[in-house]
């Protein structure tokens, strides 16, 4: 009797409205989340750029836009980065469509190998260069010089030039990859009637398959104009010496000789404004230019294409492919781990010369050891965190669609857009005591900074995997009498799990050799991998910099290969 | 076993009724194979029954227990409700076994570990899929899927079990099979089953009762079979349930003809009581329609196409276009009407309708 009055009170209480529902809560928790780690950086950003002591004022960007050198970094900026794009789409669809739709020898070891600028950090790239090319030191320039008795280098890679060669050596695998993918996903068969209906060739590389691949050319493209437009890392190191600047590193420069100042950082907020800009208006121009639908002729499933014979060009094509890839994978990497061997900066790179000194050091130094350590926790904490609370956003955003699940997105996506230079100085804005928190100089705000950098990694990756999760299947376990919560945890939880596992190492990877954010938040005992070898450099280790890059290489070549082996295995849904 | 009742159930997205004040009662121990066009409604009812979208008004009762009230607000979530459900797309989890599909609903409802296994064997049994008992979902053909969803529902409920048209991603013969067999095992233990399909055909081979649902998400007949097609409630059950043809009627002096593209011809059939002033149409089902070589309504065989049971004719008179059927043994017997061949045809068990609007 008691037992039944019970019940009928618990029935009773499952009225609307009254009882606690998990849907509400998880839709508030996102917005909150999304608040706090992306909207009040930004915020901080636009107040202390456009406020001075609570008025609002131009002056700081009026001023800051007077300044010549500002302007020129500005131009700098812009002009990199088209020609990266421009240069970088070229050879991303010639070597896409040489690897996925010719005859071309050894295909499956070139397309790993081409994937490799992808997961290598390219401020090593810029280093290793740098030592290659330098003006005045380069090896390279020196053999030239000694060889065809030169009186001058006859490269200089510290110039906007070498800035464009080295990033496009990195870069260009956005829309190699992107459009290999989509090659591989085309029927053939809508070739192979152009071709029964009369067109030549070239005719059909021209009007069928170029068009069709077009989406994912200008989404490779789009990726590359903002990678580029932000990229700090390689103009920082090959810029520097010459005095040549693009917004991010003029952000850093003006921050670093103002030594952390509240006046420096609101400079810096004011040029973020400037690159945030050229950004937003980078990404309008590139809408309004490749303005193409997604077709839906390619289809998610691998066919096998048909393969175009390259007959006579077989040969030189296969020799122009090693090339580049010697070019920008092999000697770079061999250049750092050589260097690293090396005992002392300059000494000619032949056996003799070589020692495991560098090594040692670098693993004596309670420093170096730390900014692995930090580096590791860094990115793990950032990691997990993503792969949940990006899970947890896509939720909502896929499967409970509140009200504004429009605004939890683009929240979500948008710090992707920011440069990781302006986020950095909107965490500092927002986390240094000013909102009643002091994160400075500790490794929380370094890992803030990462959580809104990377979420929409994770966010993305498990939304796809969601919208594959029929809303059918949590359903029937709520029907089979689990609650909201246990479905969640019995059914859609399982099913997306290999997408979470592999947003966590989305994640992981790039933070592990991340620096544009880290150098400007870093303090005396929160260096991070990144930052570490980069001041290494800075302070002249030039070996024991190129030893801690090769354990950096290292490292990132074990993870990779570790995600590969995981993600290849799992389970469909 | 549980009857089911919907009392004045009203739905809607938006401004957009998809159900409005919808009652109906499923009796105990029954199927019920509730019919009606892609999108009237069905599925939502379903849901509502389910408690996985909850109505704007009215009350679901499933026997004496009130899972859905508006006015005391009672809302009783899925969980609770211990229906049985086989979806659409069959829902089976793909990262479970068989058995642990089976064997979730039961975990739920914290049942003893062995009664569990007891329970779950017999299911795959009855459904024979005792021997797929470990096999992934993947492993498994879309019929075997169907079963899996079958095994689990009926482990889920021992009262009321919603099948939501699920066996329409099936071939034809694999069709009729599990028609068979949700026939046998509802039998075998008297479950209530509420189908639903937009297809007649499966409805009629499987039901007790049939509930036919309009367009609009309105009920327009309950009945048995024999009631739906023999004494269709309105015109669009008449449509629905079957191939039809329909005659305009035309009402002078006294007199009604059938209009055949203005070629009239007399009707002399005694009426049933009907408003004269409206259009009105005399509805005939195909094999309703008989060769009489006396009949004055003549015409031309335009097109005859044998399909294996029967003969299925298309008869123009003037221009009108009718469909008739003849069964293989009476075509064989009286003689195949050959293409081109003027026959007589006269009309048995005619319905008659007002016009549609054109």
């Amino acid at each position: 009797m008691i037992a039944s009055l019970k019940r009928k009170k618990r029935d009773l209480a499952a009225i609307d409205g009254r009882h606690f529902s998990l849907d509400g809560a998880m839709t508030v928790l996102s917005f909150i989340l999304l608040l706090v780690i992306v909207v009040v950086p930004i915020f901080m950003i636009v107040y202390n750029a456009f406020f001075d002591q609570g008025k609002f004022s131009l002056d700081l960007i009026c001023e800051q836009l007077s300044k010549k050198d500002n302007l020129i970094s500005m131009w700098n900026t812009i002009k990199i980065a088209v020609l990266v794009t421009i240069l970088g789409t070229i050879m991303g669809v010639f070597y896409a469509w040489l690897l996925g739709r010719s005859d071309i020898p050894c295909k499956g070891l070139m397309r790993a190998l081409f994937n490799i600028p992808y997961m290598f950090p390219p401020f090593l790239g810029a280093m290793a260069w740098d030592l290659l090319l330098n003006g005045r030191s380069g090896y390279l320039n020196k053999w030239f010089v000694d060889v065809f008795n030169l009186s001058s280098a006859p490269f200089n890679i510290n110039s906007i030039g070498g800035i464009v060669f080295v990033e496009l050596s990195y870069y260009f695998p956005f829309v190699f990859m992107q459009v290999v993918s989509a090659f591989e996903r085309m029927d053939p068969k809508l070739e192979e009637c152009a071709r029964i209906a009369g067109a030549r060739q070239g005719t059909v590389i021209r009007k069928i398959t170029l068009p069709l691949v077009t989406p994912a050319i200008s989404a490779g493209a789009l990726l590359i104009l903002i990678s580029s437009l932000a990229h700090f890392g390689v103009p920082s190191i090959l810029g520097f010496s010459q005095g040549i600047y693009t917004l991010p590193t003029k952000i850093y420069a003006v921050i670093s000789r103002s030594g952390g100042s509240f006046e420096g950082i609101r400079q810096g907020a004011a040029l973020s404004i400037m690159l945030v800009v050229v950004v937003a208006a980078a990404l309008i121009i590139q809408k309004k230019v490749l303005s193409s639908g997604s077709y839906d002729i390619i289809k998610g499933k691998s066919m096998r294409p048909t393969l175009i014979k390259l007959r006579g060009a077989r040969i030189p094509l296969f020799v122009l492919a090693v090339l580049t890839l010697v070019l920008i994978v092999i000697v770079p990497l061999a250049m750092i781990f050589l260097v690293g061997l090396v005992k002392a900066y300059g000494l000619p790179l032949i056996p003799e010369n070589f020692t495991l000194a560098n090594y040692t050091k670098v693993f004596a130094s309670s420093g170096t050891f730390n900014s692995i350590s930090n580096s590791l926790f860094v990115s793990i904490a950032a990691g997990i965190i993503c792969m949940f609370l990006g899970t947890l956003i896509a939720y909502v955003v896929q499967k409970i669609k509140p009200r504004g699940k429009g605004v939890l997105e683009v929240l979500s996506v948008l710090p992707y857009s920011i440069p990781g230079t302006v986020l950095a100085i909107g965490v500092i804005l927002a986390w240094s005591g000013k909102l009643g928190v002091n994160l400075y100089n500790t490794i929380w705000i370094i890992l803030i900074a990462y959580l809104a950098r990377y979420l929409s990694f994770s966010m993305k990756t498990s939304s796809a995997a969601l919208l594959q999760v029929h809303p059918s299947l949590e359903e029937a376990a709520r029907t089979c009498g689990a609650s909201h919560t246990e479905s969640l945890k019995d059914v859609t939880l399982p099913l997306i799990r290999p997408a979470m596992v592999s947003g966590f190492f989305l994640i992981f990877l790039p933070a592990m050799r991340e620096v544009t954010t880290s150098v400007l938040l870093y303090g005396p005992y929160t260096r991070t991998l990144g930052v570490q070898i980069y001041s290494l450099r800075d302070a002249g280790m030039m070996p024991q910099a190129a030893a801690l890059g090769s354990v950096a290489i290292v490292m990132i070549i074990v993870c990779n290969t570790i995600v590969t082996a995981i993600t290849k295995d799992r389970k469909g849904v | 076993m549980a009857s089911v009742k919907f009392d004045n159930i009203s739905f809607r997205y938006g401004d957009n009724y998809i159900l409005k004040n919808f009652s109906l009662t499923v009796e105990e121990s029954q199927i019920l194979c509730l019919v009606g066009p892609s999108g009237c409604g069905k599925t939502t009812l379903v849901r509502c029954l389910l408690g996985l979208s909850k109505p704007e008004t009215g009350s679901i009762y499933v026997g004496e227990t009130c899972v859905f009230s508006a006015e005391k607000h009672i809302n009783i979530p899925a969980e609770r409700r211990k229906i049985g459900i086989v979806f659409q797309d069959y829902a089976v989890w793909p990262h479970m076994t068989v058995k642990e599909n089976v064997c979730y609903p039961m975990k739920k409802r914290h049942m003893a570990k062995a009664d569990i296994e007891k329970r779950a064997m017999h299911a795959l049994a009855q459904v024979n899929m005792t021997e797929y008992a470990n096999h992934l979902p993947s492993q498994l053909s879309g019929g075997q899927q169907q079963r899996v969803a079958i095994a689990r529902a009926l482990v889920s409920s021992d009262g009321l079990i919603v099948m939501d048209e699920p066996i329409t991603n099936l071939d034809a013969k694999l069709r009729e099979q599990m028609l068979l067999e949700i026939r046998e095992i509802q039998r075998n233990i008297g479950t209530t089953i509420l189908y639903i399909t937009h297809d007649q055909q499966s409805a009629l081979q499987l039901c007790d009762k049939m509930a036919i649902m309009e367009q609009n998400g309105s009920l327009c007949q309950l009945g048995n079979d024999e009631d739906i097609i023999l004494r269709p409630a309105n015109r669009f059950t008449f449509e629905f349930i079957g191939v039809s043809n329909f005659i305009p009627m035309l009402f002078e002096n006294g007199q009604c003809y059938l209009d055949f593209e203005g070629k009239k011809q007399i009707w002399t059939d005694t009426l049933p009581d009907m408003d004269k002033t409206k259009k009105m149409e005399v509805g005939v089902r195909p094999n309703d329609i008989v060769f009489d070589d006396d009949s004055p309504i003549r015409g031309k065989v335009h097109r005859s196409v044998f399909l294996g049971s029967e003969y299925d004719y298309f008869i123009d008179i003037n221009g009108k276009e009718l469909r008739v059927q003849q069964n293989t043994l009476d075509a064989v017997c009286l003689g195949v009407a050959k293409e081109g061949s003027e026959v007589g045809i006269k009309f048995l068990n005619p319905h008659y309708y007002e016009a549609k609007e054109a």
